[in-house]
Formats: C-alpha cells, structure tokens, sequence
C-alpha cells in the first residue's frame, strides 16, 4: 500500500477520485452560492493541475509547456469566476 | 533555464516534454477552443443565471459524476501504460491502455444513456439556451472522447506487438497526452455544467 503511494500517478489518481467525490456531494446537498462556487473552482483547478502534472508528466516538462498548460488553467478558472460573480451581483 | 530550484535527484534528468511537439500544438488548439466554449457558457448564464439554474437541475448529476470517475481512471491507467513502457514492460503497456480504453467506452455508455433520457423527453438544442450548451458542450467533449479511444486503439495493436520500448515510447505518450486532455476538459466540465450554481 505504501509501496504504491511512492507512484505520483497513484497519488493523483486517489486524490482526484477524492475531489470528484466532494464536488458530486456538494451538488446532491444542493451548495449555491458565492462560497460553493469558489469550493468548486479551487476543486477543479486542483484536479486540473494534477492532470497537468503528474499524469501528462509535465512536472518536469520545458519551464514554457507547463506554464502554457497551467495558464490556461489559470485563464479558464478565472473566467468562469469572474462570469459567476458578475451573475451573483 | 530560468528555474534553479529543481530538486537535486531530478538533475540527471534534463527537462523534457514527453511525445511530440505536434501533438501539443494540437493538444493547445483544442484547449483553446474549449476555453471560449467554457466562458462563453459562463457568460451565457451570467446574463440568464436563473433560468439556468432551473434547468441544470434537471441534468442526471450522478452520470456525470460517474463519468468523472470513468475517465480519471482512464487516464491513469494509461499513466500506467506509459511507465510500463519505461520498464520495457510489453504486457503491461497493452494491458493498461486496453483498461484505458474500456473506461472510455463505459464513459460513452453513460452518455449515452444521459442522452437518451433528454432527447427521450423531447428535449434539443433549441429547446433553452441552456440545453444548447449543454448539448453542444457535452458533444463536442464526447467527440474528443471517440476520437481518443481510436487513437489509443491504435496505439493498442501497436503495443501487442511490443512496439513501445524505453527506448521507443514517443508514440505512446503522445496518445498519452491527447486522452488526458479529454480528461482535463471533463473534469472543468462537470462542474460547470452539472453543478456551480
């Protein structure tokens, strides 16, 4: 078990599992709102990273292809934040 | 490069991007594309947020959930393939791009049922402004998804014949590549869609 823990790709993969977990049980208790929005971003965003890093390996990728990776990340996430708070003003 | 902070066991390594520059270049365009999709559903709502709301609810959370889950796992176990390909490990490249596949199909499964339950209640694209996106949004992903499970079909009767080495795995990670970016577009899109509200 701890063993297989040594994998990063097997980390990600539990931790993601996790995360896709909390956002499914955040929507069954119906969480709305500004604090649920942002829970959910930082959710995403963390998944998204882990995708970005340990399963396209690009932990230790050129300095310019995780950066691109990660900005549109960051590019997206922002967005999308900024398009909820504009709809909860 | 700039970055001198890397930790003192990864030197021996210089810093590499795994499969070809063309598959990134590619992998880049469709992540674009999906970004003015993503916000243009965003904004979209913004100036509709209720309407929006009501009709997410009627959206099968659970599917898309369980889809979540299905490709996550996917792409894992084509993580997996990948270092099995570093160890010069024939069998478990086929074996776990093979699982990687099945996840796909189960993903589409599910969509399809997802599917058949709205457009079994006479639900399309032009019945709400919101079912547009929700259709087009999830098809278009969907499509991405079947393209991907060819590419890593491909890749499978490549490996079945010992084709990805230590020394030979740029193929392979290059379909590598492309399956975790189905993977990273779904896991923005479910909660977009499914569940921010």
């Amino acid at each position: 078990m701890m063993n297989a823990l040594k994998n990063p790709a097997n980390r990600a993969w539990v931790v993601l599992i996790i995360a896709t977990l909390i956002t499914w049980y955040l929507g069954e208790v119906g969480a709305a709102g500004t604090a649920a929005i942002v829970a959910m971003l930082v959710i995403a965003f963390i998944k998204g990273r882990l995708v970005i890093l340990d399963f396209m390996e690009l932990r230790n990728a050129p300095t310019m292809w995780r950066m691109l990776l990660e900005g549109w990340l960051i590019l997206v996430s922002s967005l999308i934040l900024l398009a909820y708070w504009i709809s909860l003003k | 490069m700039a970055s001198t902070t890397s930790a003192p066991e990864e030197a021996p390594h210089s810093k590499r991007l795994p499969g070809d520059l063309a598959i990134w270049i590619f992998i880049l365009a469709e992540m674009l594309a999906f970004a003015v999709f993503f916000s243009a559903y965003a904004f979209a709502r913004a100036g509709n947020a209720e309407m929006f709301n009501l009709y997410q609810q009627t959206l099968n959370r659970n599917a898309g959930a369980l889809n979540t889950l299905l490709l996550i796992t996917g792409s894992w176990f084509v993580v997996l393939a990948v270092q099995a390909a570093h160890r010069d490990d024939n069998k478990g490249v086929s074996r776990n791009v093979a699982l990687g596949i099945l996840c796909g199909a189960a993903f589409l499964a599910v969509k399809v049922f997802e599917y058949a339950e709205k457009f079994g209640a006479g639900i399309s694209l032009s019945t709400n402004t919101f079912y547009m996106f929700y259709i087009s949004l999830t098809f278009f992903h969907f499509m991405h998804v079947i393209l991907g499970m060819v590419i890593l079909t491909a890749i499978w009767l490549q490996a079945r014949k010992g084709a990805y080495t230590s020394q030979n795995s740029h193929g392979l990670e290059s379909g590598a590549a492309y399956w975790h970016m189905v993977d990273l577009l779904w896991i923005i899109l479910f909660p977009l869609v499914y569940v921010m509200r």
